[in-house]
């Protein structure tokens, strides 16, 4: 998997321009927040459309504002967790786990529902509605929902910051075999360093609507040293 | 209830239910333009549905008669090449009292449309969902408390419906004259208070069963959604 995106978009005060290349694995998109992490993941699953720009996903190119190409988010075949939840409150957990089923039937990466019920440990949650499921819960189906939606690149939006420290320590074990046992390239976006640290397999971080660094995660280790003189900004307290 | 008035309440019935669900899909479908749409001419649609409500009703009957009476230019085409006719019969009935619900109708669903969060469409897209089955599977379901409040007041607006459907249709017993048409007759007719008020307390319980009818299916979707 290769993915390049060249982006520039404004929103009010607010100005992205972004250039990064990302191969196969995880990728950390770290940045604080306002500098464009989640714009730059909407454009790239096709919510949102660039002002100007151009997002290539292996060999196809999916957004191109020069040449009028513009894939709507339901061709690109690209999972998006997003900061809440979004389960859809009137389908129980299991229609929200199918719901991409309904219209998708081959994908780049299938996986068997069972499967993926299992590796997050859903079993017990398929018969409910959202609104009987607690912040970890729901993040989990929706993780699974993503999953199950056959994508061939996995979008994570600060998936663990509408969640309490207790279940995050729940949740990232999840995250680790998810990674293990499926392998899907996967761009996860967070401010808390220690989540992708051990994880990640390159980072990109962003600030105030730039790229101020991309390189390999051991790159990134030895210019947070240098900056900061060994103790990280973005640690997690 | 006497077979005079069973007759009547099933006429009134009839017309308000052909009325109300004759409208469900052209109101959504206009609702869903106000709601969403970006197109020129939006608040000139926006105030061609609200006219039934701003105008006077005989206005509104005088209308639909010069467009859909025989000889009027829908009316005439109609019963030339479908042998079908609107003035003086029930349809016709159905027809004003369709009319003027519809903008009830409308902002009810465009209220409901509203409501639903756009973000649960997008993460619908990112699942695979074209625009039509994420209207058909997160818009339109989730906008269901506001289709059936809209359903509810259309049809209690239909069922009272007075001036418009007098103007278009008359008051011909066993034919238009609905519950409204009925009581209005028994006040005009020495002697008939009595009888007008034993039709006033039927339109009553009726437009309470529906609104009872309509609490009850939206306490059923409210208990999964929230």
């Amino acid at each position: 998997m290769s993915l390049e995106v060249d982006i520039r978009h404004t929103a009010g005060r607010f100005r992205l321009d972004v250039q990064m290349r990302l191969g196969p694995g995880l990728t950390a998109l770290l940045g604080p927040s306002g500098s464009g992490k989640t714009t730059v993941l909407n454009v790239i699953a096709g919510v949102l459309r660039p002002e100007q720009g151009r997002v290539r996903i292996d060999d196809e190119v999916v957004v191109d504002t020069a040449a009028g190409v513009w894939r709507p988010a339901y061709r690109r075949s690209i999972g998006y967790v997003f900061q809440e939840p979004r389960l859809f409150p009137h389908l129980t957990v299991r229609q929200n786990l199918m719901f991409a089923r309904w219209f998708r039937h081959h994908g780049p990466t299938s996986r068997s529902p069972e499967e993926v019920i299992d590796l997050l440990n859903l079993g017990g949650l398929l018969g409910r509605y959202p609104s009987r499921l607690s912040g970890g819960e729901k993040q989990r189906v929706a993780l699974g929902r993503a999953l199950l939606s056959m994508p061939r690149l996995l979008l994570l939006d600060e998936p663990l910051a509408a969640v309490d420290q207790q279940h995050r320590d729940v949740i990232l074990p999840y995250l680790d075999r998810l990674r293990a046992a499926l392998a899907i390239p996967a761009v996860y976006v967070t401010h808390t360093w220690s989540e992708v640290t051990g994880r990640a397999d390159h980072v990109v971080e962003l600030g105030e609507g730039r790229v101020v660094f991309s390189g390999p995660v051991s790159a990134h280790a030895e210019r947070g040293q240098q900056k900061t003189g060994g103790q990280r900004r973005d640690e997690a307290p | 209830m006497t077979d005079a008035e069973l007759e009547i309440v099933l006429l009134s019935l009839k017309v308000a239910g052909i009325a109300t669900l004759a409208s469900v899909l052209p109101a959504i479908a206009v609702a869903w333009l106000l709601a969403r749409g970006r197109f020129w001419g939006r608040s000139v649609l926006d105030a061609i549905v609200h006219l039934p409500l701003v105008v006077p009703p005989v206005v509104t009957g005088y209308f639909l008669l010069t467009v859909f009476g025989r000889r009027g230019p829908i009316g005439a085409w109609l019963e030339t090449y479908l042998g079908f006719q609107f003035s003086f019969r029930w349809t016709g009935a159905a027809l004003a009292a369709g009319v003027m619900s519809f903008p009830l109708v409308v902002r009810a669903i465009r209220l409901g449309l509203e409501h639903v969060d756009r973000h649960l469409e997008d993460a619908a897209g990112t699942l695979g969902a074209r625009p039509a089955w994420v209207f058909a599977t997160v818009t339109l379901p989730l906008a269901l408390p506001g289709i059936l409040a809209g359903l509810v007041i259309g049809f209690a607006k239909a069922l009272g419906e007075f001036g418009a459907t007098i103007t278009f249709v008359s008051n011909i017993p066993g034919e238009t004259q609905t519950l409204a048409l009925a009581i209005f007759t028994d006040l005009e007719r020495p002697g008939g208070e009595a009888a007008a008020m034993r039709l006033a307390w039927l339109s009553v319980a009726i437009s309470v069963a529906a609104l009872l009818a309509s609490e009850a299916l939206a306490r059923t979707f409210r208990r999964h959604t929230t």
